[in-house]
């Protein structure tokens, strides 16, 4: 067993888990934010995507133990005082999802991708950036459409925006 | 319409839990005391089991029990069922094989069930499941179903010779033959449909519950038909009756077919639930999804087309063989056969038509419905001919498909469709104006100045929706009813709840019954709450798969939302003393027509509960439910245009654009049935280009069991799609729906690899139209 402490949407958390527990699991099982999600074994369908100090991480590809002492921001925590995101706002205006499951991971590549690249993304971009998050329901069509509409309302001061 | 009645454009209802983190998916739920499952799979193909000894397992950390097959059949838990008959031509039954929740005697399949762990946590059970020793006999295993039909082959079930589960037949042979004698052309095929795996998102997961108390069950799980589960794990399964039993899928990250089923694990994690007296949870990595849950397609067929001197359709006679896998699953048997070959006429006046069918089983995870499910089959066998047939007579794939156009409505095919509405070629010509069909050979050279290659192709397909009238799917073989059941309450205070038995994994269902409500009595739609997926809210319903949910489901709210109309309208006229007939509904008010009496929604609510002042004689409240049974399928069709361009020296193909016309009927909300079409074609182009299940011929291991192995389409590998409506209305239902879900992945397969075709000037080619494929492909037509 060890253990782990971070901070979690901007709260401190820390609890005992086994050496083998994944960032996921810990914050799924542990902390009982289910909005992360697993949809497979292998880091390629990215539902399971977090910030962890402020980068786009796949939290099945890392420890729960590598995440201690870490910032870590989950779909749970990207709303600030009751409002949405502008990514999460733009995916509802857009209909950038239908089951959902997939959801919390795009929003969090997204936001990450619209930080990296300000409101310089094209289409061709953002749908190279998508590599590592799968969609089953939505072809992608509306995601990109959200994540474009996303990044100019967000415009160049996207960073200061999302933090 | 209103802002937010029929034909608007309203964002989801349900998107502000899904975007905020806030779903509440089935692996999300935790009960008090829950243990967690892990199941011992079969590594072998086909073997028999010698024996199974747990005695290690047991003392491993954590574990509670090891429970296996011969305790399940103790308990007399049911084999699975296939839930529609199919007979031989020769009259006799399909030969279902027994199918054992936790296989006792003889594994059949890689992922087979074989023993469940319970244990403190999921790695726990997991170790411990590595430690249950299973003793096989491995026997030779068949994974194709030309393979399996051979003399010789390995025997998968004892009741099914030569591995044949049934050899069908449907139309007029001798006509066919005699069409096909007398023809000026005939082209002939043959069409191999790629074995796929439908990859919800979300992996199917269940949580059982057994309350001693009260000697009561309750399972979550990821089900497409929560009451289809309850029904059948009662029915057949013996698992509880019905009134002892409450199946809850809650957030359910989409199905496209694959969650229609009751699969195994739900039933066994229910049953271990009671023998161990603690609440049992199990939930899928994605290679075991890739293992276990039923695949679709897997068709290999002869086709062959005859057309008389001025290009018309005179016949057509088909040749399939369906691999069915190891097992015959819930709808298996249904979806070769009256899903399929009830389409092969077609958007075309063919006078004679003739298909037979034979189903196999093989060493291979169960085959059942996958979005549009015998449709995508049947289409794509067609336009391929048809596309093919252009080529060979040398008029042009609209020319040649406009010839052949159903144009009158009613139209009996010989196929026992009955189409009843439809204007085939309003969706070609918006589809080939949309897409500058006319200035494809202007493209075409500046492509070819380039080094490149480019081709069009078009399909226009027809699909059934609905999968009603309950009488005639009966009479077809069908154990189920397949009509729909809804309840609208309207609460003291006027606020509506609808409750269905559709159910919602992506669909919208939230928002677009909701505008039913909106449209009828102008209330908001944050007034109405839609109540779907648990069986003790819900009386009763058959779920959602074909496209069903509107022409259905809907239908049953508007039936519903008539009887409370007319007790609204009766209540209100005695409130206002008015004649009942001037009473109209708008804008959350009843009015008296031509006055300036009215009296709000939420007052007319009230008074039938206060119930005060109500008409003589009626009863209080405001509560109306119906079930609704259409006339008919429904028909949807339209036209897709493909336009790609390959690279020779790679084989790389880019789509260029993706033009879809469809005619759904009425629609209830754009923006959602535009993202059903983007779906339903991202699917058809991973058909088409990408996607296939690979079972080595000798072990029966699936090779592409995970997504570093299986291509799912990526964002990269899709453009952005052009999606229009043409609209005929539906008469077999009171909205005109016809249905949207299916569409795009039934209409998009053959548009690309006409496309493709067209490109490279061969058209040898099977899908998925890989790269290496199409390169191959193209040197071969130097």
């Amino acid at each position: 067993m060890v253990s782990v402490s971070m901070t979690v949407n901007g709260r401190t958390v820390s609890g005992q888990c086994e050496d083998r527990t994944l960032l996921v699991q810990f914050i799924r099982e542990n902390l009982g934010l289910t909005g992360t999600h697993v949809g497979c074994d292998t880091s390629q369908c990215g539902a399971c995507v977090v910030h962890v100090d402020g980068k786009a991480v796949k939290s099945c590809t890392m420890l729960a133990a590598q995440a201690d002492g870490s910032e870590v921001l989950t779909i749970e925590g990207l709303a600030s005082g009751g409002e949405l995101h502008p990514v999460q706002a733009a995916f509802r205006a857009n209909h950038g999802l239908q089951c959902g499951f997939c959801t919390p991971g795009m929003i969090m590549s997204a936001v990450d991708m619209i930080n990296r690249h300000g409101g310089k993304l094209d289409e061709k971009t953002v749908r190279a950036e998508l590599e590592g998050n799968i969609c089953r329901c939505t072809g992608y069509h509306n995601i990109v459409k959200a994540i474009l509409d996303a990044a100019s309302t967000m415009g160049d001061g996207t960073r200061v925006a999302a933090q | 319409m209103g802002m937010e009645g029929i034909g608007a454009r309203v964002a989801r209802k349900e998107d502000k839990r899904f975007i905020t983190g806030k779903g509440r998916y089935t692996d999300d739920m935790v009960a008090p005391g829950m243990k967690h499952a892990h199941f011992v799979r079969s590594p072998h193909a086909h073997a028999r089991i010698r024996g199974i000894d747990s005695a290690a397992a047991e003392k491993m950390p954590g574990v509670i029990a090891v429970l296996a097959g011969d305790e399940l059949a103790a308990d007399a838990i049911g084999s699975l069922i296939c839930g529609w008959m199919i007979h031989s031509k020769d009259g006799s039954p399909m030969n279902m094989g027994d199918w054992r929740p936790l296989a006792q005697t003889k594994v059949r399949y890689v992922g087979d069930a074989v023993a469940i762990v319970v244990a403190d946590t999921k790695a726990q059970a997991r170790d411990a499941a590595e430690a249950v020793e299973v003793d096989y006999d491995v026997l030779p295993a068949v994974t194709g179903s030309i393979d399996a039909l051979k003399d010789g082959a390995p025997q998968i079930h004892d009741n099914a010779p030569g591995n044949l589960i049934y050899d069908w037949e449907i139309g007029d042979g001798a006509a066919t033959d005699a069409a096909i004698a007398s023809a000026a052309h005939v082209t002939e095929m043959k069409i191999i449909n790629n074995r796929l795996v439908p990859n919800p998102m979300e992996p199917r997961a269940a949580l059982g519950v057994y309350d001693e108390g009260e000697d009561h069950y309750t399972l979550w799980t990821t089900s497409q038909n929560p009451h289809v589960a309850r029904l059948v794990m009662s029915a057949f399964y013996n698992v509880a009756p019905e009134n002892k039993l409450r199946v809850i899928a809650p957030d359910v990250g989409g199905g496209f077919g694959s969650k229609i089923y009751i699969y195994p694990e739900e039933i066994v994690c229910l049953w271990a639930s009671k023998k161990t007296g603690v609440p049992v949870k199990w939930n899928c990595d994605r290679t075991e999804a890739f293992l276990t849950d039923a695949h679709g397609r897997d068709h290999v067929s002869t086709v062959k087309m005859a057309f008389d001197a001025s290009n018309r359709i005179i016949g057509l006679k088909v040749d399939t063989i369906a691999n069915l896998g190891a097992y015959m699953s819930l709808f298996s048997s249904a979806v070769p056969t009256y899903l399929y070959a009830t389409l092969l006429s077609g958007q075309y006046a063919i006078p004679a038509i003739h298909a037979n069918v034979r189903t196999v089983y093989t060493n291979t995870v169960p085959v059942d419905a996958y979005r549009g499910a015998g449709r995508p089959e049947a289409t794509y066998l067609l336009e391929r001919v048809m596309e093919t047939a252009a080529r060979e007579l040398g008029v042009s794939p609209a020319e040649l498909r406009k010839t052949n156009f159903i144009r009158e409505f009613p139209h009996q095919t010989p196929v026992i469709m009955c189409y009843d509405a439809g204007d085939y070629e309003a969706s070609l010509n918006a589809a080939m104006a949309v897409s500058d069909y006319a200035g494809f050979a202007a493209r075409k050279a500046e492509a070819q100045s380039r080094g490149k290659r480019r081709g069009i192709g078009m399909s226009c397909y027809i699909e059934a929706c609905g999968i009603a009238p309950s009488a005639a799917v009966g009479s077809l073989g069908a154990g189920v009813g397949l009509w729909e059941s809804a309840e609208v309450r309207v609460n003291a205070v006027g606020t509506i709840e609808v409750l269905t038995g559709s159910h919602s994994h992506g669909q919208g269902h939230e928002t677009t019954f909701a505008q039913l409500v909106a449209e009828r009595f102008g209330v908001g739609i944050d007034t109405v709450s839609i109540v779907h997926g648990d069986t003790d809210k819900v009386q009763m319903g058959m779920g959602t798969y074909g496209s069903r949910s509107g022409a259905v489901g809907m239908s049953a709210v508007v039936k519903a939302l008539d009887k409370v109309e007319a007790k609204a309208r009766k209540i209100a006229a005695h409130l206002m003393e008015a004649d009942e007939s001037d009473i109209v509904i708008e804008n959350g008010e009843l009015k008296v027509a031509g006055t300036d009496k009215s009296v709000p929604w939420f007052q007319m609510a009230l008074a039938a509960y206060t119930a005060h002042n109500l008409p003589a004689g009626m009863e209080p409240g405001l509560k109306e439910g119906a079930f609704f049974d259409p006339a008919n399928f429904t028909f949807p069709a339209g036209c897709y245009i493909c336009e790609v361009e390959v690279d020779p020296e790679t084989g790389k193909t880019e789509i260029i654009q993706f033009v879809a016309s469809d005619d759904f009927g009425k629609i209830i909300n754009p923006m959602i049935v535009e993202g059903q079409v983007h779906g339903g074609v991202a699917q058809g182009i991973g058909q088409a280009m990408l996607e296939a299940a690979h079972y080595d011929p000798e072990t029966g291991q699936l090779l592409t069991a995970s997504y570093m192995d299986y291509t799912m389409p990526r964002a990269d590998d899709l453009p952005s799609f052009q999606v229009s409506t043409t609209e005929t209305a539906c008469p077999s239902n009171p909205l005109g729906i016809k249905g949207c879900g299916e569409a795009g992945a039934i209409g998009s397969p053959p548009a690309l690899i006409n496309a493709i075709t067209d490109a490279i000037g061969n058209n040898d080619l099977t899908m998925p139209a890989t790269a290496e494929r199409v390169w191959a492909a193209l040197r071969s037509a130097r």
